[in-house]
């Protein structure tokens, strides 16, 4: 069966749907969302309202730190995000904030982890961006011993962790489209990019496929109406700086 | 695992006989125990060793294996047919090639001639380059991993330590440990720098040694510190052991033997072609050396390796894509001074940018401009005339500094000619005239542009002639005795 992880999604329709119709088009059986479905994007309802129908026909769903903030947006701004996520509530009836509030932070099925951040105190929103803090979630992942594969967003870059043939973790910079067998004797841990809001200079949004039977995964580039995207939060009171990043990829 | 017996079944597979029993695995025939799924070919089984006295490697490097087989296509590996899960019984069935390993060349009492050993590194050099285009790099290419079938073709077995970019590195740690077989392993894999290109042609080099001198370049060391002196130590020249070997054979195999990956062959494609253009090595002091590299560089280069430091490489496609086989495609009749100006200009914007790349000027005859009677048209002398001419042409991009090379072809049909070229010497880009305007052979001439970029494997630069006006005077002047060798060719 294959399951479609997608994170990071903040607010792009565009991009969610984009991601959507591919994973379709390649397969996809279930879905998860891996967290951060608001912020920085100007359809928050949309997309939660989406967020909610997948739920409904079984998706895993997981909470991300813009989740967290646009439930309770922080009384004083002190950064961009803060701002965004005052808009954001605002936007939410109080049934859509209620479903983003109840959301697990990580959730176990089978040889699969979820979680937003790090397997290690998800709570503390820790970025998984190098091999060392890869390997704290890994070893934090061993508390459910049937886990292999742990899957997450929050860093906005597609990235997979292995150990080789030494103690650390390795870490390999997928190839999209290429599929990379994941087995079952190893235990692996992905990043699988952000579909609303890519970073690495490339504005094609980002997801991943996982077959559970052959355990195999294979990280997606999406090409998507960006500008239209971008011309959507142009429409609302959020930071212009929202839109250009979208249109660069950064 | 303990040995199968003839006639045991496995999946679907009938055991035949154990062909090959390794410190790493068994390999049996067998054939499909219901006939209808004949493939069409032999089959082999590869069942690793892995029980608990077999080191953990073992496992992994099946892993390896198994997640190249899948995907590695085409003549030079053997076609993937099924395997077994490593938590059951791990097994790879493969097509059984047929033919005769390397090793065979090694094991005869005489040794192979120049010309055998040339098309023999030839046909592996071109055999890895089409690994290398799938990003992939073997790492433990020697005589005993390299089958020749009978049509000369190069197959390459056992990927167990190779390394593929698009897929994670199992055997890769961030202790850096050598991995290979200590007689071909190159330097940086010494060191542990697993998938640079470079180290392939490093381990021809060495099979080349072999054949030439039966000797190894750098014996089969034991210890760490035995491997790590090819990280400065050139080995004793091959005609110092083999006086009569040819210079240029020893400039190639010195060539692959460079302790530092940048001053090898960029790519195996460039190998290949010196091996089948002999004449057109350029023979430095690498070739002629029959004493050996003295104690000063050594030391020097001792000093310098100590504190070696090697980066890792980006994707092996990537890293071929920047060293191309540039071919150009001299008309020798009928061609204006401003043709042959683009061409120049043409040619020299697309190595420019590029500093491993190699140009290759080709011009094709007709047959019949040769005869093997009269001495003015005899076959040399018309050859060594096209030469001269071409190397005039070519004479203003020599300051670029690339490696070039001349060739006339001999054929009644110049584009199949061209294209026949580009494909045996793994061109990548050919640059020629789009159309020669306005001269009495344009109908014919024309449709050699089009019939060789639908044929061409390859990128193909069609040329436009275009000369600055203010040119067109002086470089008429400079161009006209450069190229005009039909001025003296009788009709």
């Amino acid at each position: 069966m294959k399951l479609a992880l997608l994170s990071d999604i903040h607010a792009n329709i565009q991009a969610f749907d984009a991601c959507l119709a591919h994973a379709l088009e390649h397969g996809a059986q279930q879905f998860a969302v891996l967290g951060d479905l608001v912020g920085y994007g100007a359809d928050p309802v949309a997309v939660v309202q989406r967020v909610q129908a997948l739920a409904q026909d079984g998706a895993l769903i997981i909470k991300g730190n813009h989740d967290a903030l646009a439930v309770r947006p922080p009384a004083t701004v002190k950064t961009m995000g803060d701002n965004g996520a005052a808009w954001t509530h605002a936007q939410l009836d109080d049934a859509q904030l209620q479903f983003l509030d109840q959301l697990p932070l990580i959730r176990q099925q089978d040889s699969l982890l979820l979680v937003h951040a790090s397997a290690d105190e998800p709570a503390l929103w820790r970025y998984v961006y190098d091999e060392r803090a890869a390997g704290a979630s890994l070893d934090a992942a061993t508390a459910w011993p049937d886990v292999r594969h742990v899957f997450g967003g929050h860093v906005h870059l597609q990235t997979l962790y292995y150990r080789g043939t030494g103690a650390d973790l390795m870490k390999f910079m997928p190839t999209p489209g290429v599929v990379v067998p994941v087995p079952h004797h190893r235990r692996w841990l992905a990043t699988i990019g952000s579909v609303g809001q890519p970073r690495d200079g490339n504005p094609q949004a980002m997801y991943a496929l996982f077959d559970t039977q052959k355990l195999q995964l294979t990280f997606q580039r999406v090409s998507y109406d960006h500008r239209g995207a971008a011309a959507a939060i142009r429409q609302t009171d959020l930071p212009a700086l929202f839109a250009d990043r979208l249109e660069t990829g950064r | 695992m303990k040995l199968l017996e003839p006639g045991a079944e496995l999946d679907g597979f009938t055991i035949e006989e154990c062909i090959h029993s390794g410190g790493m695995a068994h390999v049996y025939r067998v054939h499909y125990t219901e006939g209808a799924r004949d493939p069409g070919f032999s089959l082999a089984m590869k069942v690793p060793r892995m029980t608990a006295s077999d080191g953990a490697e073992n496992i992994v490097s099946f892993e390896v294996e198994h997640q190249l087989m899948q995907v590695l296509t085409g003549s030079h590996v053997p076609r993937f047919v099924a395997a077994g899960d490593l938590e059951n019984v791990p097994y790879l069935v493969m097509e059984y090639v047929h033919g005769k390993i390397l090793q065979q060349w090694l094991d005869e009492p005489t040794r192979a001639s120049v010309d055998e050993i040339a098309s023999l590194g030839a046909a592996v050099a071109l055999a890895v380059h089409s690994l290398h285009q799938q990003n992939t790099v073997h790492l433990d290419l020697k005589p005993a991993n390299v089958l020749i079938q009978s049509s000369g073709n190069a197959v390459l077995l056992d990927f167990r330590l190779s390394c593929n970019a698009l897929y994670p590195d199992l055997l890769a740690e961030q202790l850096r440990k050598a991995v290979g077989s200590p007689i071909w392993i190159a330097p940086e894999q010494v060191v542990g720098v697993r998938g640079d290109p470079r180290s392939d042609i490093f381990a021809i080099g060495v099979m080349l040694y072999q054949l030439t001198t039966g000797e190894l370049p750098f014996g089969e060391p034991q210890t760490q510190g035995g491997l790590r002196q090819r990280l400065w130590m050139d080995p004793p020249p091959p005609r110092k052991l083999q006086p009569q070997l040819p210079e240029w054979l020893q400039e190639v195999i010195l060539l692959c033997l460079e302790p530092e990956a940048a001053k090898r062959y960029p790519s195996a494609a460039h190998l290949a072609f010196d091996l089948r253009h002999p004449e057109q090595v350029t023979v430095t002091e690498r070739g002629r050396n029959i004493t050996g590299t003295g104690f000063g560089t050594h030391f020097k280069r001792w000093i310098k390796a100590a504190g070696m430091h090697y980066q890792p490489s980006p994707l092996p496609v990537q890293q071929i894509g920047e060293v191309p086989i540039v071919m150009v495609a001299l008309p020798h009749k009928d061609v204006t001074d401003a043709t042959l100006y683009s061409l120049r200009e043409a040619v020299a914007r697309s190595l420019g940018t590029r500093p491993g790349a190699r140009l290759a000027c080709v011009t094709v005859i007709s047959p019949g401009q040769t005869s093997t009677s009269n001495d003015e048209t005899s076959e040399t002398s018309i050859q060594r005339r096209y030469l001269a001419s071409l190397r005039q042409w070519a004479q203003p991009l020599n300051e670029l500094g690339h490696q070039t090379s001349y060739h006339v072809l001999e054929s009644s049909d110049v584009a199949q000619a061209l294209v026949n070229y580009a494909v045996g010497n793994e061109v990548s880009v050919i640059v020629m005239g789009a159309a020669t305007h306005g001269l009495k052979t344009q109908r014919f001439v024309a449709t050699v542009p089009i019939k060789v970029a639908m044929e061409a494997p390859c990128t193909i630069i069609l040329v436009k002639q275009t000369m600055p006006f203010e040119l067109l005077a002086e470089q008429a002047e400079k161009l006209k005795p450069a190229w005009n060798p039909e001025l003296d060719a009788p009709f």
